[in-house]
């Protein structure tokens, strides 16, 4: 008997396939680098960012502000702009999500529940205020360099290539940051036991938003990565959200390599999925896949148990 | 217990008395608040009395809208029916969701009902052939009448938001004066001792939450019929945080905040779209030569802003302070 007849799809063309596995490995590590930023926020602070799509979002505006900027009144280069932008982006959004930290979430004292409400009200703050400023249209900015890889069956963007080598190398300092360094011992510290390391002298509520701005720093850097890819507009900050929940969850809440494994997992199915077949579908499994995971198995499926 | 029924009557019989003074614009608006209210009065009831917080009610609001739009669309069913089968629908969601997500507490019960009403948002956009996603369907004005009233002349329309809102209300009030209520306030308060004293939270949390539910979705239905349209932003996460955000205002925990909190919302969004935002745009662009080329549009800042500065300052909502510092009655 044939099985292959059986299969409810028709099965892909090798070439297809293998541009979805591109396309998957470019989105996994855009969103393994957001992702990261939730986790870590989360790990340490115990806190569920819902805004953080919307720092994702305010990266890639800035990154359009500061190219536009540069090579419309100025007359620069593109990369030029892209690599002011790779800086400032994420700079600026630190700054704001500091700003948030002690403004909003300090005064909560880190209450779960409480600073949950508190960031869907930021959400629609900066949203809104991207509205504001940015405008309702979607904006393209030009990517840094142009040159194709040239492979068996198809062309592919140099640029997509580095987006991957770039995430990865960045999620490499992060880890070694918080695994061999002084400051990630403190965050681990504090993450360990917030009164204790008060006591010790730890800076607790420095340390506290030093990782919510590292948080959004990181979604702000894969927002700049991505958006000569995708283009600029005031709503993309959901999907991300949605993903990097998805993504956290499955790993394991607070679980770092767990994480990575999710988001490694979810971009390159949700690359080959949207390629190749309906994109809704895959989210609607996705969605109902964390909720059972959060009923049955809330440590993740790939994580050890959180602490 | 006298003075709390007098209250509720001295509300219910308030609005019934509003419909002849009210101009067509606000007799419109307030038929639409007090079926979102009833939304609130069922949001209530898990997230003021029982302490749960969801962040994804609009799947039952949806249930009961698509639930009754869709039969009457697809199968031509009648009002009747419809609208009693979209209730239903929102139950049986109440029953299955509850079930699972009450198995877990605070953050993980946050991101369950989240991610169970984002899966449901997404069905109804799959399936747009049936749904027409996000554009909606529109129920055609001569359907929508029941036992030869016609529910789409405004006066009708008014006192069927109002007989709906009033049994939402009276629902609630009375369960939370009976024993139930109070072993619901008490899991809030402390769960563990409730279960020590030999009730099972369990059950009673599902109870509320299957009750709160049904309300969603008879609001929801009652919404398809009353003004003749269900579309997906209905169920979209926004419509979970709205009536969130209606209770914080009007005061978690108190039978007449979510009305409260629904009327004043609605208003401040309705006026800052239509007055403010623009007004703000011009007096930016002309004064200041700022470009704002969203400004005008930009009514959900104040979503935002009301959000973050109720938790921050004013936690238990203007009823609930106003029962903390003046009337401690206050049901």
């Amino acid at each position: 008997m044939d099985l292959i007849a059986l299969l409810p799809f028709d099965l892909p063309h090798p070439a297809l396939l293998a541009a979805g596995m591109l396309e998957g490995t470019v989105l996994a590590a855009v969103l393994a680098l957001t992702a990261l930023g939730l986790s870590i926020v989360f790990g340490i602070m115990r806190v569920v960012n819902v805004a953080h799509g919307e720092f994702y979002m305010l990266g890639a505006v800035l990154a359009w502000f500061v190219t536009h900027t540069v090579s419309g009144t100025v007359g620069g280069p593109p990369w030029l702009g892209f690599a002011i932008a790779l800086i400032v982006a994420p700079l600026i959004v630190a700054a704001m999500a500091a700003l948030t930290d002690w403004l909003v979430l300090k005064r909560l004292d880190y209450d779960p529940e409480a600073t949950i409400v508190a960031t869907i009200g930021v959400l629609y703050i900066i949203q809104q205020l991207a509205l504001t400023f940015y405008g309702p249209d979607a904006r393209p900015v030009e990517a840094p360099f142009d040159f194709r890889v040239q492979l068996p069956w198809f062309g592919y963007s140099g640029y997509k290539l580095v987006v991957v080598g770039a995430a990865i190398a960045l999620m490499l300092v992060v880890w070694l940051v918080l695994t061999r360094t002084k400051i990630g011992l403190v965050m681990r510290a504090t993450q360990y036991d917030r009164e204790t390391a008060q006591a010790f002298g730890i800076p607790v509520d420095k340390v506290y938003a030093g990782v919510f701005a590292l948080g959004a720093a990181l979604a702000a850097i894969g927002a700049v990565l991505i958006v000569p890819i995708q283009q600029a507009h005031y709503l993309m900050g959901g999907d991300p959200l949605l993903l990097s929940f998805i993504v956290v969850i499955l790993g394991g809440l607070g679980s770092l390599k767990g994480t990575l494994v999710a988001a490694i997992f979810i971009g390159l199915s949700d690359g080959i999925i949207s390629t190749l077949y309906e994109p809704t579908l895959a989210k609607i499994l996705a969605t109902l896949l964390v909720a059972m995971v959060l009923v049955f198995r809330p440590q993740g499926l790939f994580g050890a148990r959180a602490a | 217990m006298i003075r709390t029924i007098v209250l509720h009557a001295a509300v219910i019989a308030g609005l019934f008395l509003l419909e002849p003074v009210l101009s067509d614009y606000h007799h419109g608006n307030l038929a639409r608040i007090m079926v979102l209210a009833t939304y609130a009065v069922g949001y209530n009831m898990l997230f003021g009395y029982t302490g749960l917080l969801s962040l994804g009610h609009a799947m039952f609001f949806a249930a009961g809208m698509y639930g009754c739009a869709m039969l009457i669309r697809l199968a031509e069913w009648s009002v009747g029916p419809a609208f009693l089968a979209g209730v239903l629908c929102a139950l049986v969601a109440g029953i299955i969701v509850g079930t699972l997500a009450l198995r877990t507490i605070g953050v993980g019960f946050m991101i369950v009902t989240l991610m169970f009403a984002e899966a449901a948002y997404l069905v109804i956009l799959y399936y747009n052939e049936f749904t027409r996603g996000d554009e909606g369907f529109t129920i055609p004005q001569a359907v929508r009448s029941i036992a030869g009233i016609d529910l789409s002349d405004t006066t009708n329309r008014y006192f069927a938001a109002l007989l709906l809102f009033a049994i939402a209300l009276i629902a609630c009030a009375a369960i939370v004066q009976a024993r139930t209520g109070r072993v619901l306030v008490a899991i809030r308060e402390n769960e563990d001792r409730v279960r020590m004293l030999g009730f099972d939270p369990f059950r009673y949390k599902l109870f509320a939450l299957v009750i709160s539910a049904t309300m969603a979705g008879a609001a929801g239905a009652a919404y398809a019929v009353l003004f003749g349209y269900a579309g997906a932003t209905f169920a979209s996460v926004q419509y979970s945080i709205f009536p969130l955000l209606w209770v914080l205002l009007g005061g978690p925990g108190t039978t007449l905040g979510p009305l409260l909190g629904t009327v004043l919302m609605f208003y401040l969004v309705d006026y800052a779209s239509g007055t403010i935002m623009p007004g703000l745009a011009a007096l930016v662009e002309t004064q200041f030569g700022i470009e704002a080329p969203g400004l005008a549009s930009a009514y959900l800042l104040l979503v935002g802003v009301t959000l973050v500065l109720l938790v921050l300052f004013a936690p238990k909502g203007l009823l609930g302070t106003v029962r903390a510092r003046m009337i401690p009655w206050l049901p």
